[in-house]
């Protein structure tokens, strides 16, 4: 028999507008319920036909996107508010860690907000009193629980609520993304707390955007999709799944700004600082010459001019040679996201008007904070150019993408070899790299540990890369 | 319906503990604290009959002499009535998030706000008791009697329109506003500054209508006007009125109840 069992609910929200007030109150009156006649341009489905059976004793973690109906799911398993559909059970005392310390009051003491409180969870003051030590050492606020509530840092305030609503003894607890609050010993606490449920055979359903907790801690995952069970199972399958679905939707997302990068018109002169001059210049002289003079003016392309680094991003040059198409490459096909240490290919469509023997073709990754993690080109690396013309492709091959997560910009451009652009793309295309783990910096060299035999480290409990 | 105060019931404790939070959080860091609960209708009553003693002045009229105490026994319960009405009205959305937050029976909110203005109510009786007592005037314990039964009956009634107006506010926010100046014209409407026999013809027919009319000129009947009490009919009445109420009042609750951890 479940603990708690969710069968076939769905939770419509009328939208707010206040047209047809006085129709829906009469429609509350006649039938007590304010949403079952809306129609469907009024009312927004939070929740549709999701069916969930928590078996009690075990622990289960709902995860999914903002806004995928997760808190309204607690919230109807709390009770709190009635499903428009379906059936709800559940099976003794909940205790629903939605928002802590939401019935405390500013002005009166931590004491007298502990006896409040915890009648309002459904305890006696007699119970309260006997568990009143407890709460307090566990919140760890004895030495400011005679100060009224108000004078109460947000932690502290937490701390309290999330002591109280541990200490009701509850059969069934509702936790909904509450350990973010608190210091790191806090939330270990915590953690230690709801293992602590665990072996006594409590049942928690858990509401999280802590992938690792689910995984570590839960007996099974559900993952909500704009309010629809999309998958139920085991939390590190789960995980993985939702995981590759937020990659893709990054993807697309980032695909779709490419798309919008593409479309950038060329600029005809340099941008920068140091060629604003010659820029005032160009608004008199033709364009031609005006380019020419400023590219000119750059210094040498063994150093990339200072410049270059202030500039925003954009497209320029004279356009003699064009990139006319970007793509990043992943192992199967074009992607946006990728792994430390995958293999990525970008790929350049390049086309020349007019035969060209003058030309070097160069990329450079940064960091979204504009710090250039690498920049070559074939200058550079002591290509000599001999001719393009029509049509061709350029692939830039990186063997192992060794950088750490985060988001990464690209420029591509094509150029003379003393600097002089035909078209250069600055921080047009962005990438994604992700990574399990959460190392620090920019550039993860491959690496190994090496260990006498004195030095030992436990086994992982699970394997993390597969 | 039965099982509605049954559940009422039940939750007394937390109704009883909200109670005191309320009270307790009312003067909380104010010098003299709790002795408000008392200041506070000396001096309402002390502008009341400044103003109609001295600035509006009355006509002779020989059976309202001392007008403070006739003034006192209208104007005390008067403020329970209102401020419970004000209060209740707006008590789901003041504790929206006991409702959206907790799981917590949202009747209990309009009750707190009726019970602890009731509460306010009582302290303020010894203070007209006090009056009375000053002004010895005499008091009889055939009339007495009847006080408890006029204050459950005012209870009943307010709390019955409390449960009407807490769960409209939700949908109607206008409430509010409208009320508080309802609530204004009510005060002139009723019998607390002026007596009953002031009123002829239409208006005192009129006054029939008016629910309040009759626990004021219960009370001025019971602690300020010599002989028995004449009023016991339409206190019997209003009390059989009031309990319709309350339960016309609860089935609304009911009925719009699950909307207000949505609405609120």
């Amino acid at each position: 028999m479940p603990a708690i069992e969710l069968d076939h609910v769905s939770k419509v929200y009328r939208r707010h507008g206040r047209r047809r007030q006085f129709a829906t109150l009469k429609s509350a009156l006649l039938t007590g319920s304010l949403v079952r006649h809306l129609r469907p341009d009024e009312s927004f489905s939070a929740l549709s036909d999701v069916s969930v059976a928590v078996p009690r004793g075990a622990c289960y973690g709902i995860i999914g996107r903002n806004g995928s109906g997760k808190s309204t799911l607690l919230k109807i398993v709390a009770g709190i508010t009635k499903p428009t559909s379906g059936i709800v059970r559940v099976k003794g005392r909940v205790s629903a860690l939605i928002e802590l310390g939401a019935g405390f009051h500013p002005e009166i003491s931590g004491r007298e907000n502990v006896f409040i409180n915890g009648v309002m969870l459904g305890l006696s003051r007699r119970e309260i009193s006997d568990r009143f030590d407890e709460i307090v050492e566990f919140a760890e606020l004895e030495d400011f629980i005679e100060a009224p509530v108000k004078t109460y840092s947000s932690g502290m305030y937490m701390r309290l609520g999330f002591a109280i609503a541990t200490h009701v003894n509850p059969d069934v607890l509702l936790v909904d993304e509450v350990l973010a609050v608190g210091d790191e010993g806090f939330s270990l606490k915590c953690l230690d707390t709801f293992a602590e449920f665990k072996r006594r055979g409590k049942t928690i359903l858990l509401v999280t955007h802590g992938l690792s907790m689910v995984e570590r801690f839960c007996d099974e995952a559900v993952w909500l999709e704009a309010g629809q069970n999309r998958t139920t199972g085991d939390p590190t399958r789960v995980v993985q799944m939702y995981l590759a679905d937020v990659e893709q939707a990054e993807d697309q997302h980032l695909a779709a700004e490419d798309a919008k990068a593409q479309q950038t018109p060329v600029t005809q002169a340099s941008p920068g600082p140091m060629s604003e001059p010659v820029a005032e210049e160009a608004a008199l002289a033709p364009p031609e010459e005006a380019t020419g003079a400023s590219a000119a003016d750059a210094p040498d392309d063994d150093e990339p001019p200072a410049d270059m680094f202030a500039a925003k991003e954009g497209r320029w040059g004279s356009g003699a040679v064009r990139i006319e198409k970007v793509t990043l490459e992943g192992d199967r096909g074009p992607a946006h996201v990728f792994h430390t240490g995958d293999r990525m290919t970008i790929r350049m469509r390049v086309i020349a008007a007019q035969p060209v023997d003058d030309f070097a073709f160069g990329i450079s990754i940064f960091s979204i904070d504009g710090v250039c993690c690498y920049g070559t080109n074939t200058n550079i690396e002591e290509m000599e150019s001999e001719s393009l013309e029509g049509e061709g492709e350029v692939v830039f091959a990186i063997e192992r993408l060794d950088l750490v997560e985060g988001t990464y910009k690209l420029d591509v451009a094509v150029h003379k070899r003393d600097g002089y652009s035909y078209d250069y793309h600055r921080l047009l295309y962005t990438f994604r790299v992700k990574s399990r783990t959460k190392d620090a910096g920019i550039y993860r060299p491959s690496h190994t540990w090496r260990f006498t035999d004195n030095v030992r480290f436990k086994e992982p409990d699970r394997g993390s890369d597969d | 319906m039965l099982s509605n105060l049954r559940q009422l019931f039940r939750y007394r404790g937390l109704i009883q503990i909200l109670v005191a939070r309320d009270l307790k959080a009312r003067y909380r860091g104010s010098v003299l604290g709790f002795v408000w609960s008392f200041i506070n209708p000396l001096l309402l009553l002390l502008v009341y009959s400044f103003v109609f003693t001295y600035i509006m002045r009355r006509g002779e009229e020989v059976d309202l002499e001392p007008y403070a105490v006739f003034l006192f026994c209208g104007l005390l319960p008067w403020t329970w009535f209102s401020s419970s009405l004000s209060e209740g009205a707006n008590a789901l959305i003041v504790g929206g998030n006991l409702i959206k937050k907790v799981m917590f029976p949202a009747e209990i909110l309009p009750v707190v706000a009726v019970v602890s203005n009731m509460i306010h109510f009582l302290f303020g009786l010894p203070i007209l008791f006090g009056f009375l007592w000053f002004y010895a005037i005499p008091l009889r314990l055939t009339e007495l009697v009847w006080f408890p039964l006029v204050m459950t009956v005012q209870f009943i009634l307010t709390l019955g329109l409390v449960m009407v107006l807490a769960a409209l506010t939700v949908h109607f926010r206008d409430i509010k506003d409208l009320l508080a100046n309802l609530l204004t014209l009510w005060f002139f409407a009723t019998p607390i500054i002026y007596p009953m026999s002031a009123l002829s013809g239409r208006l005192r027919f009129m006054m029939d209508f008016n629910p309040f009319a009759h626990v004021a000129i219960s009370y001025q009947e019971i602690l300020f006007y010599d002989g028995p009490f004449g009023h016991w009919k339409w206190l019997l009445a209003l009390a059989v009125g009031g309990t319709g109420l309350f339960m016309l009042g609860y089935w609304l609750f009911d009925r719009l109840r699950d909307s207000f951890a949505d609405e609120v």
